[in-house]
């Protein structure tokens, strides 16, 4: 795999996060440091707060108590991928017409939609109902719309979710290049990931806010 | 701008794939319509004398029942909080969704308000005028709806208090617009229901926009 | 992007914190309990025993020190929920989101009570409950924006989210309900060419004046102290709602 260095120096950092719903912190005194080609697992049983804080880390939801910061980001373009759990496709879009209006919204700045969707393991399925494709499947086309839109930082939810060994590998190798393209992922999950080069990887185990 | 034709195009192909529910909204538009004169009676001069009224408010109950659609499948499905970080501003999007709620909604009213002016013995003057009104009313009632809709995207059963807070503001368009078929001074009604509809326009893209950020997912 | 958080300690900050506002406030509660009370002993006394009754209208004039305030508070309290909506969405003040929740239900009680007094003037003076006339139109459907707003509060199960959203639904209608008297003004005219009644009309008396005045003060002063204790209240539910909360969190670990 080349190394191709496609983003500019970013560094994530967090110190003292405190992140919660209705005022009511989940996990509290979080910190960590992340800079290119680096990615941080955040583990911990359910309810820890682990969807709260890519919620909080994507500004969706207001911090209680701390900083993040994204130093170097391009304070006038998004820098940031969220994939929640939810995969937000469309039943009544083909699977082509759904990445690509994403691939417009966010920019087209990565791959060709049809060569995202050959990349998730979805190459034939281009023409289809997005509605007929199954739990794997669509979280397959939720991955692709990472790869559509170059954005150095990748917030994932469960990416692993639904999806069968070799989707586990998918993401595993996804990973892999975007961290050699000298991007950045923060992702929650429970199900182990392998990198090439495990030095990349980071672990933060997530505690209930007392 | 291409973003935004992207948007614009996604808006209507899920609503023109919709199954129906344009047909649904113009049917329910003509039923409340049609079944005044059982209620009033079928007398010509008394349904043409209530007519813009009657067409009106059935306008206006029609527009609140396509509101569901504007936000709340997007919020169920997660696209919301993948729509906030797109390129595009969200009152972008919001502008998006509101034109598009507007063309699939208030034009297929307007394009079957003749069958109601047949039934409800409307003579071709006031038809005209009805015509002009609710082209120029219905931006304003589907931007104070978006600002409904918006504001009671994350409550589960919103669909039931969303007409209740647009009902009142609504309030304004619904005298204007009768009032630019009806009244002796039509002219400043039309002017005050399309300064009305510009200003609704202006501020719904942000209101609702900022309520949608509020609404933490 | 920096979230800064860090609390800066000055006293608007201090008086951000629920706990430390209910502290501050209790001792005002019962001077503005009794202050309000003297001032509807007062008023009362004027509008009862001396003032004259109306020429024409007779004794039902006395209605006026009532619903006049009312009605005027049927506003105040609009603007009182707008500056706070304001103090949530600008500054995210958090006992704006109180006072924004408290207003709500006492802005449509004053708004009720001033269209019941308004219906009961109306029914000797001009021989009906309802009229349907620019001002009791259009302070109607100021009592359906507070009622939408009393249900909306009721719709959110998350109180602190809610605030937010509301704020700007409070402030579109603080926009609109310029247009609405408008319009409702226009269209009234509009189908009743002259008017039945001015509230406004002649030149008030010094004798009328006295007492409307101090009747005022007491609407105003009962609403704050209302107003108060409702925000008191408020913080002391959501504490309980936090410490369920927590015992549910603690009851699943």
């Amino acid at each position: 795999m080349t190394d191709r260095q496609v983003f500019s120096p970013l560094r994530l950092s967090a110190s003292g996060l405190s992140c919660g719903r209705g005022g009511m912190a989940l996990s509290s005194n979080i910190g960590f440091d992340l800079a290119n080609g680096q990615a941080l697992l955040l583990r911990g049983p359910n309810g820890t707060g682990k969807t709260t804080l890519l919620l909080t880390l994507a500004g969706v939801i207001a911090p209680l108590a701390g900083t993040f910061s994204a130093e170097g980001a391009d304070p006038d373009s998004r820098w940031l991928h969220y994939c929640g759990h939810r995969n937000a496709i469309k039943a009544r879009l083909t699977v082509l017409e759904d990445l690509s209006f994403w691939a417009e919204l966010n920019g087209p700045t990565g791959m060709a939609p049809l060569e995202a969707l050959a990349e998730v393991g979805l190459g034939k399925l281009d023409g289809l109902d997005a509605g007929f494709l199954s739990a794997g499947q669509s979280r397959r086309l939720a991955l692709a719309r990472l790869l559509v839109s170059l954005r150095p930082v990748w917030l994932l939810d469960e990416p692993t979710a639904a999806l069968d060994t070799e989707g586990h590998a998918l993401v595993t190798r996804l990973l892999d290049r975007h961290l050699g393209m000298g991007g950045l992922a923060i992702a929650a999950t429970h199900d182990p990931i392998t990198l090439s080069d495990p030095t990349r990887l980071g672990v933060l185990q997530l505690e209930r806010a007392s | 701008m291409s973003a935004f034709a992207a948007m614009l195009r996604r808006e209507l192909r899920l609503s023109l794939r919709g199954g129906g529910d344009v047909l649904t909204l113009v049917l329910f538009f003509i039923i409340v319509g049609a079944i005044v004169p059982f209620a009033v009676g079928p007398d010509r001069t008394l349904l043409a004398a209530i007519a813009p009224g009657i067409v009106w408010i059935a306008a206006f109950l029609a527009m609140l029942l396509g509101l569901e659609r504007l936000f709340r499948p997007d919020h169920e499905d997660g696209a919301l909080v993948l729509l906030r970080q797109a390129e595009l501003p969200l009152s972008a999007i919001v502008a998006a969704k509101l034109i598009v709620h507007w063309l699939v909604s208030a034009v297929p009213l307007l394009l079957a308000t003749p069958v109601l002016a047949v039934l409800l013995a409307m003579d071709l003057d006031s038809f005209g005028r009805t015509m002009i009104s609710l082209a120029l009313g219905t931006p304003a009632l589907a931007a104070f709806g978006a600002i409904g809709a918006a504001v009671t995207v994350s409550i589960r059963r919103g669909g039931l208090i969303a007409p209740i807070l647009i009902a009142p503001l609504s309030i304004p368009v619904l005298i204007f617009g009768v009032g630019s078929i009806t009244s002796p001074q039509s002219s400043a009604a039309t002017l005050f229901l399309a300064a009305l509809s510009l200003m609704a326009l202006a501020l719904a893209p942000f209101a609702a926009a900022l309520a949608i950020s509020s609404a933490e997912d | 992007m920096t979230a800064d958080t860090e609390p800066k300690l000055n006293w608007w900050n201090r008086l951000a914190n629920p706990g430390q506002f209910v502290a501050w406030t209790t001792p005002l509660l019962w001077p503005l309990t009794i202050l309000t009370a003297v001032l509807f002993v007062l008023g009362l006394w004027f509008a009862f025993f001396n003032s004259p009754a109306d020429y024409q209208m007779g004794d039902t004039v006395r209605i006026m020190y009532v619903h006049v305030p009312n009605a005027w508070l049927s506003q105040f309290v609009y603007a009182t929920m707008s500056v706070s909506a304001l103090g949530t969405l600008v500054w995210r003040h958090p006992m704006a989101d109180v006072s924004m929740k408290a207003a709500a239900p006492l802005g449509a009680l004053f708004t009720a009570l001033a269209l019941f007094t308004g219906a009961l003037w109306g029914r000797p003076t001009w021989g009906t409950f309802w009229e349907w006339d620019g001002r009791m139109t259009s302070t109607l459907v100021l009592l359906l924006i507070y009622l939408g707003l009393v249900a909306l509060w009721r719709a959110f199960d998350d109180q602190l989210r809610a605030a937010r959203i509301i704020a700007v639904f409070t402030l579109v209608g603080a926009i609109n309900i310029p247009i609405i008297k408008f319009s409702v003004d226009w269209w009234s005219t509009l189908h009743q060419p002259a008017s039945v009644f001015r509230p406004d009309g002649p030149r008030m008396p010094g004798s009328i004046l006295v007492p409307l005045f101090v009747m005022f003060f007491a609407f105003t002063f009962l609403f704050l102290t209302l107003h108060l204790k409702a925000m008191h209240t408020e913080v002391k539910r959501r504490r309980v709602m936090t410490l369920k909360r927590r015992l549910a969190q603690g009851g699943s670990a």
